[in-house]
């Protein structure tokens, strides 16, 4: 079984964002970046396949040099191969599923790996693109996976409950939180990592179909307010919650 | 991902490497996952955290500088400090556990063990599957170990042990302790091993720092321990001095963690508590504290990574080392007690971690040698003369 999972280099979510002077991009000074949450999962359900079953997991990453960073932390957790499609332009989730769909047909995996989403812009696109792309079924936001004989059994995350669905391989997941509790990379595995080679492939061309604008930090958050000290309160306070908070 | 974003005022950040930096990382996330959310409670009960061990043991953290023949990581030494930051960072109870087994048990049997003791018990040590402890300060000999009064006497096929040691962390929960002890009046180390006869452990109680941490007595009593149990390439107080130079690097390291945990809690209470209308961060005095904070935690930055070179290089000599572990922890204990200023009423509760540290922090001025007996040491290398005694 060979097994491929596409990752992204994040601003840590702890990061305080301030937006840059193009009022476009954000401003990389003194934020840190990590292997995006959802992947981390995606890494994990790889890694715990292979054990299982015997394989190879392929990690791949589309950007700059500075993703080399997470791809070796993805190689310390006990990933095989990393590739960086090596690229510095600025691309759209179309964009960018278009590059990692033309590699991963060059490695032709039988299973293919994501995030749900990448924490940065939050598209919730890109796996589900290059399933399409590459013609493979895709059963995003899953929490289970079963796989057994080439049939595929997984359970997904929808509103309220979850789905039961069955596929085929080769297929496209998005992992969800919930799936599994991805490990630390231990000191031995990031001493291995030190050896393993990183390679590096062109990205293919894709003109981006979106273009960013701008940015904006949200709103400062309002100072709170009491609206009373007892019960004679709960009413406003439901009005409140319901018309002005519209939380329920 | 770790909630701490880590202190760094002058980008030290790209003096480390990749690998030294994912090994900090990795390390901050297990103490923000593993030990924040139960320390203060075993803090609180005095209890240490055992649960942590063989979780310790899986990410690598036990001997971690050395080879991995033994089921070790095989870190460098700026590596290992950066470790040793975060674990501190997290509790000097917790990181005080991970340096006796590394510096002080490991390493004394990796440098001065036979073959046979090595593949006994280093595997055993970094699986964390056994526990060490180090038994060198006495009642009546703390700064001056030389002085030991615990003797070993040949025997038929072995030693006979008689002393007490005192405040020796992990005694109680040790399966091997590394016992320093006069034969025919040279210091020799030896390994004794727990539910030997005449060897007992007892728990010491009644302490106000080091709390989540096991502190012991240990009591010789006519021990009589195997002839393969002596550490073969042992021989006088330089032996069990060359152990405290790997552990005290790594106290250097250890105090920076606190120093930052402390920091960052007040700096981040300065923006938000309001005094006067105003944060208090906007006064001159606060200011002021929190400018010491970070100009002192800066220099200690560059101070270990410098001193993490050169270790190394193999040129860093011991002198360096008390220099670093003297600087260090004594800021990391005035950081401390001006975070608590600056958390004010707050700073004495268990809801942030500024008063653990600084009272962990005595107890980390005081072991590894003192505050003053460090001092000593640099004081003795820059003038020639000795004012110990
Ligand atoms: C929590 C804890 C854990 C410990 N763990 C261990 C362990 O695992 N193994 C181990 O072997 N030991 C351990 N120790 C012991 C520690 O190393 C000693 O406490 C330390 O070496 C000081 O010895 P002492 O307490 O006997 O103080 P003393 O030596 O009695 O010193 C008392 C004071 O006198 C000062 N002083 C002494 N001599 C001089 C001098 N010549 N000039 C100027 N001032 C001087 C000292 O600096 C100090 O301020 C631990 C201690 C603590 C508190
Ligand atoms: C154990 C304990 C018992 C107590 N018992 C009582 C009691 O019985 N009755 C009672 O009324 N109170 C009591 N207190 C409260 C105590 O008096 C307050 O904690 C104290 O006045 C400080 O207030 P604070 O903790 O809110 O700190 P803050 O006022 O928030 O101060 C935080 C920090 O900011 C500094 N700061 C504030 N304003 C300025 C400024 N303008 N310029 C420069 N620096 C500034 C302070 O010096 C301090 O370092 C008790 C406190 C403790 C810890």
């Amino acid at each position: 079984m060979k097994y491929a999972v596409c990752i992204n280099h994040v601003p840590d979510t702890a990061a305080k964002i301030t937006v840059g002077s193009d009022g476009k991009t954000i401003d990389k000074g003194g934020v840190s970046y990590v292997i995006s949450p959802y992947d981390e999962f995606a890494i994990e359900e790889c890694l715990r396949l292979k054990e299982k079953n015997g394989g190879e997991v392929t990690v791949v990453s589309l950007g700059s040099d500075a993703h080399k960073e997470s791809l070796r932390k993805a190689l310390a957790m006990g990933v095989d191969k990393a590739v960086l499609l090596k690229d510095d332009s600025t691309r759209d989730s179309f964009s960018v599923a278009r590059a990692l769909a033309d590699c991963l047909q060059e490695i032709s995996p039988d299973v293919i790996f994501f995030g749900k989403q990448s924490v940065d812009y939050d598209d919730s696109a890109v796996g589900l693109m290059v399933a399409e792309m590459l013609g493979l079924p895709s059963i995003s936001v899953i929490v289970k996976l079963e796989i057994a004989d080439g049939k595929v059994t997984a359970e997904r995350e929808v509103e309220g409950g979850r789905e039961v669905v069955e596929t085929k391989l080769p297929a496209v997941f998005t992992a969800q939180k919930g799936l599994n509790e991805p490990r630390y990379p231990s000191l031995k595995g990031i001493m291995a990592a030190k050896s393993k080679p990183i390679e590096e492939r062109p990205a293919s061309a894709a003109p981006p179909k979106v273009e960013v604008l701008g940015m904006q930090k949200p709103p400062a958050r309002l100072a709170g307010r009491i609206v009373g000290t007892d019960a004679t309160a709960v009413p406003e306070l439901v009005r409140l919650l319901h018309e002005e908070a519209k939380v329920i | 991902m770790s909630s701490f974003q880590g202190v760094d005022y002058y980008n030290s950040e790209i003096l480390l490497a990749e690998d030294e930096r994912l090994v900090r990382n990795t390390v901050r996330e297990f103490v923000d996952d593993n030990v924040l959310p139960i320390i203060e409670k075993h803090y609180e009960e005095g209890t240490f955290p055992v649960d942590l061990v063989p979780k310790m043991a899986e990410l690598g953290l036990f001997g971690a500088t050395l080879p991995a023949r033994y089921g070790c990581a095989g870190l460098n030494n700026v590596a290992y400090g950066l470790m040793m930051q975060e674990l501190e960072r997290g509790d000097s109870g917790v990181r005080s556990f991970a340096s006796v087994q590394s510096g002080l048990v490991m390493y004394p049997i990796y440098t001065f063990g036979t073959e046979e003791q090595k593949d006994h018990w280093l595997p055993k040590l970094a699986s964390g599957k056994a526990i060490g402890c180090f038994g060198l300060t006495e009642p009546d000999y703390g700064s001056n170990p030389a002085g030991m009064i615990t003797r070993a006497e040949r025997r038929t096929g072995g030693y006979v042990l008689n002393g007490a040691k005192m405040w020796i962390t992990n005694g109680t929960i040790a399966d091997v302790a590394v016992v320093w002890a006069k034969l025919d009046g040279e210091i020799k180390g030896f390994l004794v091993e727990r539910g030997t006869p005449g060897f007992t452990a007892p728990e010491m109680k009644g302490k106000h720092s080091l709390r989540a941490s096991v502190t012991s007595e240990l009591v010789l009593q006519d021990c009589v321990i195997p002839q393969a149990n002596i550490l073969p390439g042992t021989g006088g107080l330089k032996s069990p001095l060359m152990c405290l130079s790997q552990a005290r690097y790594g106290i250097a390291w250890g105090a920076l963690g606190t120093a930052m945990a402390c920091y960052d809690t007040a700096l981040n209470y300065a923006k938000s508590r309001i005094q006067f209308e105003k944060p208090i961060a906007a006064f001159q005095m606060t200011q002021e504290k929190l400018v010491y904070m970070v100009t002192e935690i800066t220099k200690a930055q560059l101070l270990c990574v410098q001193l993490g070179r050169l270790k190394d290089q193999g040129v860093a000599r011991f002198t360096q080392i008390s220099l670093a572990k003297r600087n260090n922890v004594y800021q990391a204990l005035e950081i401390a007690r001006m975070a608590r200023e600056i958390l004010g009423a707050n700073g004495i509760l268990n809801e942030y971690p500024v008063m653990r540290h600084m009272a962990n922090l005595e107890s980390v001025k005081t072991y590894e040698g003192t505050h003053e007996m460090h001092t000593l040491i640099v004081g003795e290398d820059i003038t020639g003369i000795a004012a110990f005694a």
